[in-house]
């Protein structure tokens, strides 16, 4: 089969299950609403309850669940790519951390502060997360004119534990509720509530996943080693610097908008590449609409479930992906 | 004759000496203590409001009321008990909190008498001070700080009887300028009876937890007449203002129509201690303005 027919139709498979899961989402949640009232547009937005339950409540949660899911498992692809790991996840190099540690500044000290619909907390783990990029980036560039990937991940796994004994630090000094709300920040959350967090990120998504389409080829040449894919004509250096600045720009964007969802980076790229094989120019379009589908579906459990009480999506990924990765190590084997 | 009454005195310290070290505390807790430690906020407060300001040697981090208290040590708070300074001020009898038990059995091993109280609901507030009033030989102010509570309780009850109650979401911590991470009051809790107490009704009553993760969709299925924040800290007019707006998002909840979100930055509402009742009718000016009009 050419690969313009896998991809092809990698697509509308996976496509259409994301389509299916978006399209349901918003049809469920903790109430029932009528969707007749919902598109009754006779009827004035500010009086109808079932209109803002539909489009303030549930289309902006189900439109994030998609973003997140989608640049989540791309990133995820492509930092195993980049650091021929299969262990690898998005926040193995300490983005996840640096986000972490600026919403937990922001959500404890209070910072007020909020510019074209961003408020401070997603806004400071979005810094959070460029600062701990960068950190990481200068550490493995510094000695080794490309970029070491040993030193990059060293560092980043480095990062991590320092920048999570910072959260820990900044936890102990925040008082009981605000303490309580980090912790639930670190279990995810798309209640985004508006447009204007997807809109902003939306942008940031799009650039990266320009690039994941650039480097679907040149990850392809990586995996059998950087030494082959430079003698077949690839510009190691520059590949894996784009692959590094883009994976990390998708999901500096995806946590400050959803807060970092565990296990999508890990599971939904496995799980394309046992359906689809490991091709990058397949599992990268395959991989972002699967890992839409999956966070959509996952967040109408968090919401359905045991309603009205919520379950932190981060904590339904986790349940479901656990296992599933544990049955995958042990069938690999 | 003065041998005998020599001996009887020294017998009296043998006995006493030899007698099992855990019953020490237990004597040591019939006598009067002088030298209080309190870690919680409200604690501190119960104990100056019954007169006992001067017995504590020492407070929570997050003690701020009465202004005397400030002056006092800080010896950590509820999850982080500094036990060594504890100790160093030689405490006669320090107040801990049902899930320090940890701390609690460290104190005892070092034979210092606690006292162990725990708060749900409201109606635990003046339990607690009757029994920290006895406790510390001073039932009789405690018994007028609880009778005050109660006259204003019930002052409050009265004033907004028979009144219609509003649906009302208490909200005790949100992400600043945005509508996420808001959390607010279940069903059951002080600050659940303190709305009760005001004349409101809990949209969220049915919910059978302290707090509750609200999420949009909940907001507007519950439709709130009246949106109630408390914030521990102070907020300025022009921030109160913003964060007011924030609301305008939820155009479908009456609250949001019908402007009746108020912000409301005091300790009292969220301290259940002896100023509750200065609390409950904070809440109750917001739900039924008329009836607190004069």
């Amino acid at each position: 089969m050419s690969i313009r027919r896998r991809v092809a139709l990698s697509v509308v498979g996976f496509g259409s299950l994301a389509l299916v899961a978006m399209v349901s989402a918003p049809l469920v949640g903790s109430t029932s609403i009528s969707l007749r009232r919902a598109f009754d547009w006779s009827q004035p937005f500010d009086g109808n309850v079932d209109a803002q339950i539909f489009f303030v409540a549930r289309l902006p949660r189900t439109l994030a669940g998609a973003l997140v899911g989608a640049a989540l498992a791309t990133a995820g692809v492509i930092f195993q790519g980049l650091l021929r790991n299969p262990l690898a996840t998005p926040f193995t190099l300490g983005v996840s951390s640096g986000a972490a540690l600026g919403a937990m500044l922001a959500i404890t000290f209070d910072w007020a502060i909020s510019f074209a619909g961003i408020s401070a907390v997603p806004a400071a783990a979005f810094v959070g997360a460029a600062v701990a990029v960068a950190i990481v980036y200068a550490l493995a560039s510094a000695r080794h004119r490309g970029l070491s990937t040993d030193v990059l991940l060293l560092a980043g796994v480095t990062l991590n534990a320092f920048f999570s004994a910072l959260i820990l630090c900044v936890q102990y000094f925040a008082d009981f509720a605000d303490s309580y709300r980090t912790l639930r920040w670190l279990m995810g959350d798309l209640d985004v509530s508006s447009y204007e967090p997807i809109l902003s990120a939306v942008p940031l998504v799009v650039v990266a996943f320009a690039a994941f389409a650039w480097l679907a080829k040149p990850l392809n040449l990586l995996s059998m080693g950087s030494d082959s894919a430079e003698t077949r004509g690839l510009s190691v250096v520059r590949a894996q610097r784009g692959a590094f600045l883009s994976a990390s720009l998708a999901t500096g964007a995806a946590v400050s908008v959803g807060g970092p969802v565990g296990f999508i980076g890990i599971i939904v790229p496995h799980l394309v590449r046992l359906l689809v094989g490991s091709d990058h120019r397949v599992v990268l379009p395959a991989s972002a609409l699967f890992g839409a589908a999956f966070l959509v579906g996952c967040d109408v459990l968090a919401r359905t479930l045991i309603a009205p009480v919520e379950i932190p999506v981060g904590v339904i990924t986790a349940l479901i992906g656990g296992p599933f990765f544990l049955w995958l190590l042990v069938r690999k084997h | 004759m003065v041998t005998s009454k020599k001996t009887l005195i020294v017998a009296s310290f043998a006995l006493f000496a030899i007698l099992p070290s855990r019953l020490m505390p237990e004597i040591a807790a019939q006598s009067k203590p002088s030298r209080i430690i309190s870690v919680i906020p409200a604690v501190t407060e119960m104990l100056f409001a019954i007169g006992a300001g001067p017995q504590v040697v020492g407070v929570g981090s997050f003690d701020e009321y009465p202004p005397e208290a400030r002056k006092l040590p800080r010896v950590g708070a509820l999850l982080d008990p500094d036990l060594e300074r504890i100790l160093s001020l030689r405490p006669d009898l320090v107040i801990v909190y049902e899930s320090q038990t940890d701390f609690r059995r460290q104190l005892e091993r070092a034979s210092v008498p606690t006292f162990v109280y725990k708060h749900a609901g409201l109606p635990d507030v003046t339990q607690t001070i009757t029994a920290l009033g006895s406790r510390i030989g001073r039932a009789s102010e405690a018994a007028s700080v609880v009778r005050t509570i109660e006259a204003k309780l019930e002052d409050i009850r009265t004033r907004v009887q028979g009144r219609p109650r509003p649906n009302a979401l208490v909200v005790f911590g949100r992400d600043a300028l945005a509508l996420r991470g808001i959390y607010a009051s279940g069903g059951v809790g002080f600050l659940n009876d303190m709305l009760e107490a005001a004349g409101g009704s809990n949209v969220f009553t049915d919910v059978a937890k302290q707090s509750v993760q609200a999420t949009t969709e909940l907001i507007l299925a519950r439709r709130p007449d009246v949106i109630i924040e408390l914030r521990p800290k102070p907020i300025g007019a022009e921030d109160l203002k913003k964060e007011i707006g924030v609301w305008q998002a939820l155009s479908g909840v009456p609250a949001v129509r019908t402007g009746r979100i108020v912000i409301l930055s005091d300790q009292r509402t969220v301290v259940p201690g002896p100023r509750v009742a200065e609390g409950t009718e904070l809440i109750a000016r917001a739900l039924h303005p008329e009836v607190f009009a004069k």
